[in-house]
């Protein structure tokens, strides 16, 4: 690692002038993505303002809203009554991400800003836009099993790695910003950015913006919800595909639908136009189909990845029947 | 491919970092860029706990943060002044082993033993986290740790024994 200042911050405030005054300043919550990167020598980051004490740890309940602070740790988050009953598909999401160390240490702020392992990106002697901007792309035509088919570009094939923001992309998460102008809440559908021709640029926080908290909205539809995560191992592994979805049925034919890609995607990827395939229709297999036929339109696979588009279409199905299932 | 992390690599400003060690308190100057896992192994005295891949992914490093298993390899050492660290030296009481340690020993649950802190550090606090019911379940809870002479059986035997016991 290279050598950095270390400073502890007393306030949301304070930790934001601690890293505006100084250009590549990171905030340190759990550290699990952050040292991770430093021993890399990806991120150089000259302060690392440690913010882990600010009391941003609470989940709780106000009136129609869960609100998760940016703090809470995943493992505490994964097991709050609160999600489990409201929001499983979070909960699952996060219980299938890292091991139980990494979930007692990493928090839910912390995992929206998780970066990709993209090998190139994560190995300096490889061309990374991401990285290093206009360096070119290694990826592209590398050994790119792991990337992603939807939302690419020709500047960045880089999947979105974690699993927790696909299942709160699924349930309309927002995101709580803390800014110099004050505060500001977004849906976490506009928080992430397609990589485009800048996929340096990840997200829509501006410098010296934290995240505080994710908010939830309590509704049926949520609390039937699910998250499937294929990988190659049992645990311990990241997604090749995974798929979070929520059913709300009426009389015999959805109501109301959520579904969202991980695995798959440059970002957390929400098909609405599946969505749509599956509202009105009764839940059986030749809908599902269809609503997972419309989910990969357009997908664009590289050399190694193809197979991730019909996995993914079989992920969306059995989610799908899973979910409605638990409708019964 | 990784670069290796020097234990005493100058940091800007060595900062004092208090916090309590296997029931002690104890203080040490640090500077920013020491992981907790350094500080143990180099600065502690303390080498039980394992430096395997040094990157969050074999679990040999795990100690207990305020009871809670975390890995020592991906926290900064001055991101923890004040808390309470257990090491898989702090698990005996005098010469009486604990329970997770005998039954580790019971179960012939390693072979090489480098992996063998981690496993119990994490087994410790799994069963204090009273969730694992199945072997399945243990399985699943003890993924964060890898074995790489493949001891998995005899380790998820000695776990559900430790817990029965407890």
């Amino acid at each position: 690692m290279r050598a950095f200042d270390f400073v502890v911050a007393d306030s949301a405030a304070a930790a934001r002038t601690l890293v505006r005054e100084v250009p590549g300043a990171r905030f340190y919550a759990g550290g699990t993505t952050l040292v991770d990167l430093m021993k890399s020598d990806v991120e150089r980051p000259p302060r690392v303002v440690d913010i882990s004490r600010l009391p941003l740890n609470a989940v709780e309940r106000r009136g129609d809203v869960v609100r998760i602070g940016a703090l809470a740790r995943n493992s505490d988050v994964a097991y709050a009554p609160l999600i489990e009953t409201n929001f499983p598909a979070v909960a699952q999401a996060l219980l299938s991400g890292a091991s139980g160390q990494i979930r007692n240490a990493a928090t839910v702020g912390g995992n929206l800003l998780q970066r990709t392992r993209c090998t190139y990106f994560r190995e300096t002697r490889w061309r990374c836009n991401k990285r290093e901007p206009g360096s070119g792309c290694d990826a592209l035509d590398g050994f790119n099993r792991g990337h992603a088919v939807l939302g690419t570009s020709d500047a960045c094939i880089a999947t979105y790695p974690g699993d927790l923001a696909i299942a709160l992309t699924a349930v309309d998460a927002q995101v709580v910003i803390e800014g110099e102008r004050g505060e500001r809440t977004i849906p976490l559908s506009e928080f992430y950015r397609l990589p485009g021709d800048r996929p340096q640029r990840e997200t829509s926080l501006e410098d010296g913006e934290l995240i505080t908290a994710v908010e939830l909205r309590v509704d049926p539809l949520y609390a039937r919800s699910h998250y499937l995560k294929v990988r190659d191992r049992a645990s311990y592994e990241f997604a090749l595909v995974s798929v979070a979805c929520a059913l709300r049925l009426d009389a015999g034919t959805i109501a109301g639908a959520r579904l969202a890609l991980g695995g798959v995607g440059t970002i957390p990827w929400r098909s609405q136009a599946a969505e749509q395939v599956l509202i009105g229709n009764a839940p059986d297999d030749a809908v599902y189909r269809a609503a997972a036929e419309s989910a990969l339109d357009g997908a664009q696979p590289r050399e190694h990845n193809a197979f991730k588009i019909e996995l993914a279409r079989r992920a969306i199905v059995r989610a799908l029947r899973t979910v409605a299932g638990g409708a019964a | 491919m990784t670069t290796t992390q020097r234990p005493d690599a100058p940091g800007r400003t060595p900062q004092t970092l208090t916090f309590t060690l296997n029931g002690s308190e104890a203080s040490f100057p640090v500077e920013p860029a020491v992981t907790l896992l350094d500080l143990l192994r180099e600065r502690a005295g303390l080498p039980g706990t394992k430096k395997g891949c040094d990157r969050g992914q074999c679990g040999a490093c795990t100690v207990l943060v305020n009871g809670r298993r975390t890995l020592s390899c991906l926290a900064l050492a001055l991101a923890h002044a004040g808390d309470a660290i257990t090491t898989v030296e702090g698990l005996a009481d005098g010469n009486q082993l604990h329970a997770v340690q005998r039954a580790f020993i019971e179960h012939d649950a390693f072979q090489c033993g480098f992996c063998t802190s981690g496993q119990i550090m994490s087994a410790v606090a799994l069963i204090g986290e009273g969730r694992v019911r199945t072997d399945d379940e243990i399985r699943e809870a003890m993924s964060g740790n890898l074995c790489r002479c493949g001891a998995y059986p005899n380790i998820v035997a000695a776990i559900a024994a430790a817990r029965d016991a407890g």
